[in-house]
């Protein structure tokens, strides 16, 4: 006799419903709470270091859109002195390539993703605006030496909550502090 | 007598009579429309959030504290859509239909009391006019898919007119069998007379006539007449605009008028200790719309074939069944204990659900009928 037959199933049904009902919604409250991303992550965005960049130009030549923009002279102690680096991050698919092929890791990923602009131009990087910030982040990947040393983790993105990733009721107002 | 009918008297004492019937019934006219838009309002946005929570999910919180201005934003958004009319289709059908299927909505709140007395017209003959009444939005949900000029909306209008024709059959009988139990059809007089809830006393009368109304209102997993997966969106196809939102009201109405009618049949209306009456009313409303709500969240929507035949082979058969019951009830057994009602009818209830089950048997992976 299986009870299936007899409305059981719809009652089965209706309870997982129920149960969900009475679960904490998963909806991240974006402005007010943001996740966090990984320290791995291919993220959204490029980091430029000025000190590390001998304007090699290997990054330009990977590209496959041809994004990045070198331009260089020679100075004094017969190197390269960097007078510009552009990145056209409107039109920049975020592959990585360039971040791989430096010789001197002197380009990494980013790893925000808040980078919406109102100008199309303003997506037009220059050298000053690439470099490391407090906003701006660098992200591990395709650098195997800085992972190793990076903490472990398992998500790629997480909520950013004291009590680690439970979900709650009201997930948006600030938890008082005790 | 009725509040309204007390209104009018002391209405009479300062003008003619003829103008005290006026001002009387434009008043309760005003007070039932506000009282079903502001409910509607409430509802539309109860099931957002509802039906958002069950998806694990938070539903409209952005406009205003918990989102409750969301739906005035949605309505100021509507009001500035353009109002398309396909150019084949019939103008005048076209755009009687919203009406149509939206008036007998809220026409179904002159017979329902709120109250002890509160009924706008506490007609000898409520439950059949609301019986008569609801059925007439088919005919507009009908004219809606006539005059789009489109087969998809047409294929909706067929199958609302076969669901309504099917359910309505069973609804009617349950109905009967309260009729029975109270001795009257006036809705008021059904409320008083209910010492228990009547759902105790029919507990298949009151599951015929939840699913047959679930199926009349055109709700989830009975919402054939608009799947998206197959017709679009059915007979609201070729709306837009405020005609739209008629349609759109017109199904929140139709629910809350359905809630307001089960409520009064067969949980004892406005009834229930310490809360005042009308807070009664309003609770067992809500609670008859989560169980909407939650069926609505539960269960896929049926196949045509199936729903006609859930009404013809499982419905109808059991609603006679019932009524028989409950009339051998009545007739034999009129000293009859309600206690012993009670179990006799949910025993009956359990037996007979178990032998229809029989009929509708998995197989296959698809449900046989």
């Amino acid at each position: 006799m299986k009870f299936e037959r007899y409305g059981i199933g719809i009652a089965k049904g209706l309870m997982v419903t129920l149960k969900n009902f009475l679960r904490p919604p998963v909806t991240l409250q974006y402005p007010e709470e943001k996740l966090i991303t990984s320290k791995r992550i291919r993220g959204n965005e490029l980091v430029w270091y000025v000190g590390k960049c001998t304007g090699c130009a290997t990054c330009a030549k990977h590209c496959p859109q041809g994004n990045i923009e070198v331009v260089t002279h020679v100075g004094p102690e017969n190197t390269y002195i960097v007078e510009k680096f552009e990145v056209d991050t409107g039109r920049c698919m975020f592959c990585g390539l360039c971040v791989e092929a430096c010789p001197y890791e002197a380009i990494f990923m980013g790893r925000s993703y808040e980078r919406a602009t109102y100008r199309q131009k303003e997506l037009v990087l220059s050298k000053e605006q690439l470099m490391l910030s407090e906003l701006r982040q660098p992200s591990g990947y395709a650098r195997p030496k800085i992972e190793a040393l990076l903490p472990r983790q398992k998500l790629l993105l997480y909520w950013d909550r004291e009590d680690g990733q439970k979900l709650r009721w009201f997930p948006w107002r600030k938890r008082s502090k005790n | 007598m009725t509040v309204m009918e007390q209104f009018r008297n002391w209405l009479a004492g300062a003008m003619p009579d003829w103008a005290a019937y006026i001002l009387a019934f434009i008043v309760g006219v005003v007070a039932i429309l506000i009282f079903a838009l502001v409910m509607i309002i409430v509802f539309v946005y109860i099931e957002r959030r509802v039906v958002g929570r069950f998806q694990v999910r938070l539903g409209p919180n952005r406009c205003g504290p918990e989102g409750i201005f969301q739906l005035i934003a949605d309505a100021i958004k509507v009001f500035g859509k353009e109002d398309i009319v396909p150019s084949k289709g019939d103008f005048w059908v076209h755009f009687l239909a919203p009406i149509v299927t939206f008036v007998p909505a809220l026409m179904i709140f002159a017979v329902v009391p709120f109250h002890r007395g509160a009924v706008f017209t506490d007609l000898d003959v409520g439950i059949l006019y609301v019986v008569a009444i609801s059925s007439i939005s088919v005919v507009g949900i009908f004219m809606a898919g006539w005059g789009s000029n489109n087969k998809y909306s047409l294929i909706a209008a067929l199958r609302a007119v076969a669901q309504a024709v099917s359910y309505e059959l069973p609804v009617v009988l349950s109905v009967v069998g309260v009729i029975l139990l109270t001795g009257t059809l006036s809705l008021n007089k059904i409320v008083e007379v209910q010492t228990i809830p009547l759902f105790l006393l029919t507990p298949l009368g009151f599951l015929i006539f939840f699913l047959g109304t679930m199926a009349e209102i055109n709700r989830s997993p009975f919402d054939l007449l608009e799947a998206e997966s197959e017709i679009v969106a059915g007979y609201q196809m070729e709306y837009s605009g405020m005609k739209w939102v008629l349609f759109y009201m017109g199904e929140y109405g139709h629910a809350l008028a359905a809630s307001s009618i089960i409520t009064t049949l067969f949980l004892s209306g406005w009834k229930g200790p310490l809360l005042p009456p009308f807070l009664w009313f309003l609770i067992k409303v809500l609670i008859v719309f989560f169980i909407f709500m939650w069926a609505r969240a539960t269960v896929p929507r049926l196949r045509v074939d199936q729903l006609t035949a859930f009404a013809w082979k499982c419905l109808l058969p059991m609603a006679l069944i019932n009524l028989v019951l409950i009339a051998a009830e009545v007739i034999w057994f009129p000293e009859m204990l309600p206690w012993m009602m009670v179990v006799v009818n949910f025993a009956v209830a359990g037996v007979l659900i178990l032998l229809w089950s029989r009929l509708f048997a998995l197989g296959g992976g698809r449900v046989e009928v």
